[in-house]
């Protein structure tokens, strides 16, 4: 799928303006880089051509070639030298290209992204994020359409985010790289181009917390990412079935902030946990294992859960079967209600 | 001193060649024979006739018309002093490790020129970014060598400060500190800190590298030197070749001698003889300013050798040949230069004997601080895994404190209740 270009964005946002995820995130790295001149931008592509997805459009032309990095190709490289540079005082953002190629980062990650706090016992601060255009549904060859986020939730001493429309996108984004932990940050890529009213004075709600997207009665959705439009729309569906659906929406996977998911599923008795990933061992696992030590004698039925297969992504022209959709969504709630 | 003698000893006349395919030698639970060990050997092992040295193993001072050096009879026996209390730092983490102390040492033995000259090259604003071996550089940035010990014993990872003693901590994993350094370098230079008037005025500032002859294997090396060079970053990039990573020498990992691979990145490589520390000193003074001007990244291979084990968990007996070590102790680096220091009546038997009482004052102060070192409490398990604490990680510590303080109360409860009776 040809990514769509984004005109150049503007100065700091006018009062309330229509924007895509893809819109929010510009906004957002431009408003961090022009509060902060620490914050720079590193990746393939990211300066004149402004990304494969346009997410870093205009900024290279406004904040010069050594804020917005053209980097070799080596992802062990954008992620190894953000940590020195990190270590110098910068605010680095590196963007990933594609989620199937933070692979060759993964060591550096893992190994020092994650430990260097807690190895030094606070003395060196890592405020290194990482931008990942993740999972299916454009139509991609191999590699471009994963879900690595579990691997990445998994790993102590990384937070991992993600958000599912532009308001959040706006602010998560900011929020992220004002933290002073690195941030794993997960972009739905095939949701770059969903549109939403941004109001730019309203309060954000903070960056590791959930949010009820939609509130309901009957029985409790959570996931984040790409699959929050899927699941809205599930609800939207079962509506017009008489049945009242509650939205959660994680936005932080790690640290999870389960207390409202506790609430709604001792309000509703039933959980479907969903998300585009493998389900073995993932962020689902984590959500069905938690709700049911705390909401043990509140739940009607059993936490079941809708995701991808534990296959490598298929060919794309199987992708409509691997990734879940309204009707794997609305099976899953109608296996719920039948206990 | 000639090249030849650096030649690594070459199969013996008459000798045929066995079977063994090179870089094969024969399955066998018996140490290798000589022509094993040096099947497959090519060119890489040699000091070469690109070698820089400026003290030969003899200790007398041989010029080099690229790397002349001024250096004082003060600083000559301040690097001797640093030389041999790192030398006696370390044989005193061996002798711990092997007394229980610690879980594993990793051995300097050898390498005290490499370090002591390249750390003594570094100016206080330098940035050094080390691997797990380099106890002489964390000398040379003010570490004491008692804040190594947590790390082997298993108390911390490191408890120095990288922002205040411009030293990292120790990496272990292979090759990731090269791009460490080199974005913190990349940083230097974008705050302008390469290049200002006068060259090697304080504002000016370089980063150094140190990694092994295994390490360049790695792709983060390889990474780290294409970033230096893109982005050209005050970046040295210190290679200690000391033959061996584990039981691989070097001819696995390199058909071309390491400071050569340089040119294949655009900047300059040089081999410096590891065991001088006038000419580690005097290429790394040179790299360091170099990176100062804005003309970096240097690539060093600094020639040295191993004398120990790889750790005090590593058998060289399987691998290596005494003879190799024989002929590497003539080219002690600390021996060389009390020679020197000796025959040129630079230091008298008062200093001699100082240092040495000064190395038995080190290893007591080492000793003792290592065997009373605190246990850490258990929420350090806990402590700073996150600069803006993880409510996830916060409720396990509680949990697992009560769970502890549980523990505690039945046994003060017993005890209470059995001393009340
Ligand atoms: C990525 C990685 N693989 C394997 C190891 C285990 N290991 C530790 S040291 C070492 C050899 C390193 O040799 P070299 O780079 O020459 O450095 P030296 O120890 O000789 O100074 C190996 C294989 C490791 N620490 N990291």
């Amino acid at each position: 799928m040809a990514a769509p270009t984004m005109e150049t964005s503007t100065a700091t946002p006018t009062p309330t303006q229509t924007i895509t995820i893809a819109k929010g995130l510009n906004m957002a790295l431009r408003s961090a880089m022009e509060r902060d001149p620490k914050v720079i931008m590193m990746g393939e592509d990211v300066g004149k051509l402004g990304g494969v997805f346009r997410v870093t459009d205009g900024l290279q032309k406004d904040f010069g070639e050594n804020r917005v990095l053209d980097t070799p190709l080596a992802e062990s490289g954008i992620i190894g030298t953000a940590i020195g540079l990190a270590m110098r005082g910068f605010r680095p953002v590196c963007e990933i290209q594609f989620d199937g190629f933070i692979f060759p980062g993964f060591d550096q990650i893992v190994s020092q992204l994650s430990k260097m706090h807690f190895r030094s016992q606070g003395k060196v601060k890592l405020p290194v994020v990482i931008r990942v255009p993740f999972g299916g549904g454009i139509g991609a060859v191999e590699h471009h359409s994963e879900s690595p986020e579990s691997l990445f939730a998994h790993v102590s001493g990384l937070k991992v985010v993600s958000c599912s429309n532009p308001v959040d996108a706006y602010w998560m984004l900011q929020q992220a790289i004002d933290s002073d932990d690195p941030v794993l940050f997960f972009e739905p890529k095939r949701r770059y181009w969903e549109k939403a009213e941004l109001d730019p004075t309203a309060e954000p709600a903070s960056l590791f917390t959930s949010k009820v997207q939609r509130p309901g009665a009957a029985a409790t959705l959570v996931t984040y990412g790409p699959m929050v439009r899927t699941c809205l729309d599930a609800a939207k569906a079962a509506e017009e079935e008489g049945r009242d659906l509650e939205v959660i929406d994680l936005r932080s996977l790690s640290p999870l902030d389960l207390d409202p998911v506790f609430d709604s599923v001792r309000r509703t008795g039933r959980l479907v946990a969903v998300s585009e990933s493998a389900p073995e061992s993932s962020v689902t696992s984590e959500v069905a294992t938690r709700v049911q030590q705390e909401c043990f004698y509140s739940l009607e039925a059993p936490v079941l859960r809708v995701n991808g297969f534990d296959t490598p992504y298929p060919p794309s022209r199987l992708e409509d079967g691997f990734l879940p959709d309204l009707d794997r969504v609305l099976d899953a709630v109608d296996r719920s209600l039948a206990y | 001193m000639s090249a030849e003698h650096w030649t690594r000893p070459s199969r013996p006349e008459g000798q045929a060649q066995n079977g063994t395919a090179p870089g094969h030698p024969a399955a066998t639970s018996a140490a290798p024979t000589r022509e094993q060990v040096i099947a497959g050997l090519r060119a890489t092992s040699e000091g070469g006739a690109d070698l820089v040295q400026l003290l030969t193993p003899e200790g007398q001072r041989v010029s080099h018309p690229n790397f002349d050096i001024d250096i004082t009879d003060e600083q000559l026996r301040g690097m001797y002093r640093d030389m041999v209390l790192v030398r006696r730092a370390d044989r005193e983490g061996n002798a711990l490790q092997r007394q229980g102390q610690l879980g594993i040492w990793v051995p300097l033995l050898g390498q005290e020129a490499a370090q002591i000259g390249a750390g003594r090259a570094m100016r206080p604003q330098d940035m050094a970014f080390p691997s797990y071996r380099e106890h002489g550089v964390a000398w040379c940035r003010g570490v004491d060598p008692t804040e190594l010990l947590g790390i082997f014993r298993g108390t911390d990872h490191g408890s120095w400060d990288p922002n205040t003693t411009g030293m990292g901590l120790y990496t272990i994993v292979i090759g990731n500190q090269c791009l460490n350094a080199a974005g913190y370098a990349m940083g230097q230079r974008f705050e302008g800190r390469v290049g200002n008037a006068g060259g090697d005025a304080a504002e000016n500032e370089a980063t150094i590298a140190f990694f092994g002859d295994g390490a360049t294997s790695q792709g983060d090396v390889h990474e780290g030197m294409v970033w230096g060079a893109v982005y050209d970053a005050p970046v040295v990039f210190f290679c200690q070749n000391n033959q061996w990573a584990i039981s691989e020498p070097t001819e696995r990992q390199t058909r071309v001698p390491l400071y050569e691979r340089a040119r294949g990145y655009g900047f300059p490589g040089i081999r410096v003889d590891g065991n001088d520390v006038l000419a580690s000193l005097a290429v790394t003074q040179w790299a360091l300013d170099e990176c100062r001007h804005g003309n970096g990244p240097v690539l060093i291979e600094a020639f040295t050798y191993r004398m120990d084990a790889h750790t005090t968990s590593d058998d060289a007996t399987r691998y290596r040949l005494d003879d190799d070590i024989e002929a590497w102790k003539l080219k002690d680096p600390i021996e060389r230069l009390r020679v020197h220091l000796v025959r040129e009546q630079l230091a008298d038997q008062e200093f001699l004997d100082g240092v040495d009482a000064e190395a038995d004052e080190l290893a007591q102060r080492f000793r003792d601080f290592c065997i009373n070192m605190p246990e850490p409490p258990p929420e350090r398990m806990f402590s700073q895994v996150y600069a803006q604490e993880s409510p996830v990680v916060a409720a396990q510590r509680d949990d697992y404190l009560q769970y502890l303080d549980g523990f505690a109360d039945s046994v003060a409860g017993h005890n209470a209740e059995g001393s009340v009776r």
